[in-house]
């Protein structure tokens, strides 16, 4: 059915093409002028993406700031994150590398080819194709397509099936509209928001084996510069790990739209020496603050119906609806990194939710001023 | 003022191409085999997934005689059809009025059953995952019958009305297509909600 | 050689009362109105669509700005998707394809005139449904209801628990129908392909923007269909009390997720096929040859409709799947890669040795090879699944998507306008406002798109109504702004060139490209009737035949 009868000739570097006699006797090599225009407007387009990766890697490596405020996908310190960004620039330099050979040849027959005034009348060479060019392209795709596909079939299986080590942490993690639940069931912790885990050695390693749930909706766990995004599912258990070697604090947010409030359930993950994770951890599973002075303000928070959604271990608040308070003030923000931790802006969120995080499932409590205070100063309590 | 002619072309000596009324029909059958297809995996996946109530093999009775119904209405349609080739009025009005009573009934019976599943079993489509899978599988292909019962009757009347001659053969046969594809959908949702899934 | 349109007066010349001329169109059966009808309606929402992208970016341009509520700009991300792909580039290549395919196979009309016109109304009702969600109802969260699940309404999030009110159903429901009629309209372009060739139109000397339609098509039938059983079972979820995306009763979420992309995945080759169709009928006209391998160019597009049905978890690296599943998708997603490859490089040899003419329609291809090229490179990146589970999710997939969907495909559908907005109409788009319109759109085009990769690499997701200072992403996000504003100025000056040569271009003749495909054989516009009689090719050029009867391209095939 599609036979191609034509006459074959050898052209040049021995290439067969199917074309018309007549017409290649006629066809000469011709002095091109150079026509700029659209050529460049190509170059520069080119330019503009280079200089902007180029840019972008800069931002990555501009100085190590000690909170790595930049969640740089290639500022990486974790070992699933390294294999990732090794991967990735063995892609990219191939991709690099594709790009540069095809769009030069674009560029060049947009340019070398462009009709002249002069010689508008007469039509080109009628070529109808090649059997032999078509197997080049199709055979060197073919080979870096299967180059591809291994090496990243070898990361694929390394950062899914690598085993977990005994010694490694492990956090179950609960992804809700709009907040994270941590828990640690082997040390007793319950947090939210803020991740706790130690660095890791890699001569001894201790890495940090996340068990991934979900209440609601879907969730993504992504902080990119120590692993690739896991997604939270309801009624499924995805696990994912990783293994920070350098200490600090990494930024990260939810990656899988889940509702309105989406945008702001970050993460935080503080990277901590042995010696400081211990310590979080025993002052974690310590019971709330129980002063005797601050009764009154407690027995505001027993009977205004915040028990119905947070917990604070050694009392009566039970709820798992929302994140657990033993521990409040030892974290940095609120309502999963929306708000700074401060006095003014923990009394507005109990306030008045919707100023800080509209569309949140915390409730404006339609307190009084002075039920305010006391439940701000018995807050503040929770160290 | 000649046509546009290429200067060797020649008319074909047959220049025949498949009766767009068939190929019409081909791709709704491709089209709804796909919309089969989702619900039968949905249902197969899942198999033995519900959390609570009835099972398919505590609920499920075979409808050995409806499906013998419903897969003889596509002979009787079949023969139907070459008859209304052949010019044979009656003999075609007779077996497509057979065939109409055979998917009635199997329509029936799927009523039947699902009264008796609904009231005397509890089973219903929001019961659990069994309940939703089957009766939107069955439902879908169930509805797929009415359709083409409604169709058949259509048909039905105009043949009574004397419209339906041997010159209405291929679009007829067209439709009879429809109804051999919702009968081989019906071998396929049998086995697997009888068959395969119990 | 005089054009075959027999001289008939009509009462065209009489003043008709415009309540006539509407009902004419609102009735007609006729394809190239149909197709029409199908083009002025898509890029209507292309507007609206546009104007919904700027105001995600002006919400976006810095960071905690509040020019709109979450609420609003989750519903301007979800009813943007929606609208550009369901209400834009679909509606747009159905009507292309409308008018062009009967008349490049020398045929009269479509093989079923009335469910073409059936099909248009349902595609346009389902738009309409979609719109009445703004002012229908009242949701949970105060005035408009339109959804706000994202355009892949992923479940859980679109059951009655977490999506109240009637937001989700509008999406559910208008897709549905508009679905149907899309449904309608391959089965016509297939049983049109198929049967009403005209003598002598083998199908391997159809053009090849008839055999990327048909190809089309076929994806049509069996991808759409899963989104529409999917779509039925989200309604008995949230009506009839069913779970089967109901989590908490032991459905799966990810089922939702793979019926979709099963759809998703296709839909995308849906989308960018018939913009291949452009360029292989504009680059050889402009290039002054024929294309470049056309038997590799049909076969190249048969595999990539075959991988594309085996690529769709692409879209689910991240949730969990065993290793073994994301690398079996892993190389199914680059495989599709060689046949798209073979195609780009084939537009390269068509324009090898040629003369090209850098008139507006070739601008627009010349710049879809190098967009399509930078954006399937990026594809090949995200299709490396490790490092899908940084980028995905990312604003560097967006990048990605638009690269593909403005760069390489509307860039196409710009190319086809004004290659056939002559033929359509008679007359000339201008020239000059064309380029106009080329260079604005090229430069707002990569300030928004080239940026927009930046913010990805650096860790912002999508889908996000704003975002924390000091991560990086602010001045990315200003300049993408930017460049979305550019873009909407370009294609302010397309409507106005549309307007402007529809009334005052210059008379366009049979074939101002001096083409070689049969639509260029008759009037422009054509005669109601198309041809006069049917006509008998004997190459895949016939008018090349006819303009070089010493040297018939029938004698090379």
């Amino acid at each position: 059915m599609f036979g191609a009868s034509g006459t074959t000739l050898q052209m040049g570097k021995g290439l067969n093409v199917t074309t018309r006699d007549e017409e290649l006797q006629a066809a000469t090599a011709k002095v091109c002028e150079l026509e700029w225009k659209t050529a460049l407007g190509r170059a520069a387009g080119v330019l503009v993406i280079l200089a902007g990766i180029l840019l972008a890697a800069g931002l990555c490596t501009a100085g190590t700031r000690p909170d790595n405020p930049v969640p740089c996908i290639f500022q990486t310190h974790s070992t699933p994150a390294d294999s990732i960004d090794r991967l990735s620039r063995f892609v990219l330099s191939i991709t690099t590398l594709i790009f540069l050979v095809v769009a030069t040849l674009l560029t060049y027959a947009v340019m070398k080819f462009r009709s002249k005034a002069a010689d508008a009348q007469r039509e080109p060479a009628q070529v109808y194709g090649s059997t032999q060019i078509e197997l080049a392209w199709t055979v060197i795709p073919i080979l870096i397509v299967v180059v591809l596909f291994l090496a990243t079939a070898r990361v694929i299986h390394a950062i899914q099936d690598a085993p977990k080590p005994a010694a490694a942490v492990e956090v179950t993690a609960i992804g809700h509209q709009f907040w994270w639940e941590f828990r640690y069931p082997a040390l007793g912790v319950v947090t939210a928001n803020e991740l706790h885990i130690p660095v890791s050695d890699p001569a001894h390693p201790r890495p940090t084996f996340l068990r991934l749930l979900s209440a609601d909706t879907d969730h993504s766990f992504w902080v990119p510069q120590l692993a690739g995004k896991t997604d939270l599912i309801p009624n499924r258990v995805n696990e994912m790990w990783m293994d920070p070697h350098q200490t600090g604090i990494f930024l990260g947010q939810c990656a899988q739209y889940c509702g309105t409030q989406h945008a702001k359930m970050l993460l935080q993950v503080s990277v901590e020496s042995p010696e400081d994770f211990e310590a979080w951890v025993r002052s974690q599973k310590q019971p709330a603050n129980q002063d005797q002075k601050e009764m009154a303000d407690r027995h505001v928070f027993e009977t205004t119906a915040c028990v119905n959604c947070h917990a604070v271990a050694g009392t009566n608040a039970t709820g798992r609806f929302g994140p657990d308070l033993t521990h409040l003030m030892s974290r940095r923000t609120l309502a999963a990194g929306a708000a700074k931790n401060t006095k003014e802006n923990l009394r507005l969120w109990i306030q008045n939710p919707d100023a800080i995080k509209p569309g949140s499932l915390m409730p404006a409590m339609q307190l009084t001023d002075a039920d305010l205070d006391a439940l701000v100063r018995y807050l503040e309590t929770l160290q | 003022m000649s046509a546009i002619t290429s200067p060797l072309a020649q008319t074909p000596e047959a220049w025949s191409l498949p009766y767009r009324g068939k190929v019409g029909m081909a791709c709704l059958i491709i089209a709804e085999s796909a919309i089969f297809t989702i619900f039968v995996v949905a249902y197969l996946f899942y198999l033995g997934k519900s959390l609570t109530g009835p099972t398919p093999r505590e609920v499920l009775e075979t409808p050995i005689f409806y499906t013998i119904c419903l897969l003889s209405s596509s002979l009787t349609i079949h023969l139907a059809s070459r008859f209304l080739e052949r010019g044979k009025r009656s003999a075609f009005l007779g077996l497509w009025f057979l065939t109409i009573v055979l998917g009635g009934l199997f329509l029936f019976g799927t009523g039947q059953e699902w009264h008796r599943l609904i009231y005397e079993r509890g089973l219903t489509i929001s019961t659990n995952l069994f309940g939703t899978t089957y009766y939107s599988l069955v439902g879908l292909h169930a509805t797929h019958v009415t359709v083409g019962l409604l169709m058949l009757s259509v048909v039905l009347l105009f043949g009574l009305a004397g419209r339906v001659g041997h010159e209405q053969s291929a679009r007829v046969e067209v439709l009879s297509l429809y109804w051999h594809f919702v009968d081989a959908v019906w071998v396929v949702v049998f086995t697997v909600v009888y068959v395969l899934g119990r | 050689m005089s054009s075959d349109v027999m001289a008939i007066q009509t009462a065209e010349g009489a003043a008709r009362p415009w309540v006539e001329t509407l009902h004419e169109w609102a009735t007609t059966v006729d394809h190239k109105r149909l197709g029409i009808l199908y083009i002025l309606y898509a890029l209507f929402f292309l507007v609206v669509g546009g104007i919904e992208a700027t105001i995600m970016r002006i919400q976006l341009m810095r960071p905690h700005n509040d020019f709109v509520s979450p609420q609003v700009f989750n519903r301007m991300f979800t009813m943007h998707g929606t609208t550009m792909i369901f209400f834009v580039v679909m509606p747009i290549m159905f009507g292309f394809a409308n008018y062009l395919v009967p008349l490049m196979i020398g045929a009269r009309d479509m093989a079923f005139p009335r469910l073409n016109a059936f099909s248009f109304w349902l595609t346009a009702l389902g738009g309409i449904l979609l719109y009445f969600s703004f002012a229908g109802g009242s949701g949970l969260y105060g005035a408009g209801n339109a959804p706000d699940v994202g355009w892949w309404a992923y479940a859980p999030l679109t059951s009655r628990a977490f999506s109240p009110g009637h937001s989700t159903d509008y999406w559910t429901i208008a897709l549905l129908i508009s679905g149907f009629g899309s449904i309608g309209t391959a089965i016509n372009i297939i049983a049109t392909i198929l049967s009403m060739r005209c003598p002598g139109m083998k199908l391997s000397r159809m053009p090849l923007l008839a055999w990327m339609t048909l190809v089309m098509s076929g994806l049509v039938l069996i991808s759409i269909s899963p989104l529409s059983a999917a779509q039925i079972m989200l309604v008995v979820d949230r009506y009839l009390g069913g779970h089967f995306f109901d989590t908490q009763a032991g459905g799966s979420a990810a089922i939702w997720m793979h019926f979709f992309w099963i759809f998703g995945h296709p839909e995308v080759y849906i989308l960018v096929i018939p913009a291949f169709a452009f360029a292989s009928e504009i680059i050889p006209v402009f290039s002054r040859k024929p294309i470049f391998g056309y038997p590799v160019m049909v076969a190249a597009t048969v595999c990539i409709g075959f991988i594309g049905m085996s690529v769709w978890a692409h879209h689910m690296f991240t949730i969990g799947m065993e290793s073994s599943a994301n690398a079996f998708f892993v190389l199914t997603t680059m495989a599709i890669a060689v046949p798209t490859g073979i195609k780009i490089f084939n537009w390269l040899g068509t324009m090898w040795g040629g003369k090209i003419q850098v008139k507006t329609p070739m601008l627009f291809c010349i710049g879809f090879l190098f967009q399509f090229l930078i954006a399937g490179l990026t594809g090949i990146m995200l299709g490396a699944a490790p490092f899908d589970w940084q980028l995905g999710g990312s604003y560097f997939v967006v990048a990605h998507f638009h690269y593909m969907i403005v760069g390489a495909i509307l860039f196409c559908v710009f190319g086809a306008v004004y290659y056939w907005f002559p033929k359509m109409t008679g007359r000339m788009l201008n020239e000059s406002l064309g380029k106009v319109q080329f260079w604005l759109f090229l430069i707002g085009f990569h300030l928004t798109f080239d940026f927009m990769h930046i913010p990805g690499v650096l860790g912002m997701p999508r889908r996000i109504y704003t975002y924390e200072p000091g991560r990086g992403w602010d001045s990315w996000n200003l300049i993408i702004t930017i460049g979305a504003f550019i873009q909407g100025i370009a294609t302010l000056v397309f409507v106005a060139n549309l307007v402007f040569s529809y009334f005052k271009g210059t008379k366009a003749g049979n074939d101002p490209w001096d083409a070689w495909t049969l639509e260029w054989s008759v009037s422009s516009p054509p005669p109601d009737y198309n041809f006069a009689s049917i006509p008998m090719v004997a190459s895949r050029r016939p008018l090349w035949d006819r303009k070089h009867p010493e040297d018939p391209d029938s004698r090379y095939e």
